[in-house]
């Protein structure tokens, strides 16, 4: 499988990226220039985290216009795997694949810790591999994270099973201090409606190896892996 | 010339912690009165060349396509003429 990770100026978890699909997973794997019209024959495009163009403005809202971009959202049109991790998720908000925005944490401060989630769905090419409701935990590190969309859009992605990784407690229950940004409903991380886009917060990227102290994310390559195998 | 102030902000009922955070300090400051604090990003764009209904427009676009984000802000403006 041959995965495409889009670079922008300010990315800085593209070779973590890189190191997950590549060396631990044995996959191939190619960087995405973001002023570059080619997206190279990819299977699947990954948006990496970082903070692209300094997050000026709002995080991801001058990286949705790179000329890559247009490519990108043909691409997730024509139903290819788009996965956006961290700055990633912020940038397919602020494109219009995924709904929301994603805003500064309640907390006012940049929040770098494990978390724990629950996998709300297994119906994604990003989550087949684990079991529903299973509990994991990844590692998080966003200032603007805090998921925010209206009470109907909210309802419309529980409704339709979109709501794909919840911060809970290690009970598995979505409680207030499980939240570590103010996420509405707790959500981590959603897919559209097709479901072959999906954004985080978290990074499943760091939580590949047992040296990294957490292998929970190897689930999210391993099912698109997976994937790509069955097509 | 014609310069475009705008002012970006939060949509009313969304949580804006920096304000909240701005609100405390006023209090442990004696600012007295104060019900509520917002914080928003104030931009200028300047038009050296444009006709002022140009310049309207093109600050329109600009606002609507990247200056602010519909889901969570909304944005306000005002054209001024200035002399540099």
């Amino acid at each position: 499988m041959k995965f495409g990770i889009v670079v922008f100026p300010g990315s800085n978890c593209d070779h973590d990226v890189y190191h997950a699909v590549s060396h631990v997973s044995g996959e191939t794997a190619v960087f995405l220039w973001h002023k570059d019209h080619d997206l190279e024959g990819v299977d699947a495009v990954i948006l990496p985290g970082g903070f692209s163009y300094g997050d000026y403005l709002r995080a991801g809202a001058i990286a949705r216009f790179s000329p890559l971009m247009n490519e990108v959202v043909d691409f997730a049109g024509q139903g290819g795997l788009v996965l956006g991790i961290c700055n990633g998720f912020q940038v397919l908000t602020e494109v219009g694949l995924l709904p929301g925005a994603l805003i500064p944490n309640t907390t006012m401060k940049f929040e770098c810790k494990t978390v724990t989630l629950r996998v709300e769905s297994t119906e994604t090419p990003y989550t087949a591999a684990y079991t529903g409701g299973q509990v994991i935990r990844m590692p998080i590190a966003h200032g603007e994270g805090r998921y925010y969309a209206e009470e109907k859009t909210l309802d419309l992605l529980e409704e339709e099973n979109r709501v794909i990784f919840r911060y809970v407690n290690a009970a598995g229950k979505p409680t207030a201090a499980a939240n570590p940004n103010g996420s509405l409903r707790n959500i981590a991380g959603i897919c559209n409606a097709e479901r072959n886009v999906l954004g985080l917060m978290p990074h499943p990227e760091r939580a590949v190896e047992t040296i990294l102290g957490l292998t929970d994310g190897l689930g999210v390559f391993q099912s698109m892996i997976q994937e790509r195998m069955t097509v | 010339m014609i310069k475009a102030l705008i002012t970006v902000h939060y949509k009313q009922g969304i949580l804006d912690p920096q304000g909240k955070a701005v609100q405390h300090a006023l209090k442990s400051l004696s600012v007295d009165g104060v019900s509520e604090a917002r914080v928003g990003k104030h931009i200028v764009l300047t038009f050296p060349d444009l006709p002022r209904k140009e310049a309207d427009a093109q600050t329109r676009k600009a606002c609507e396509k990247i200056l602010s984000n519909p889901v969570i802000e909304d944005f306000e403006y005002e054209l001024v003429e200035a002399e540099s």
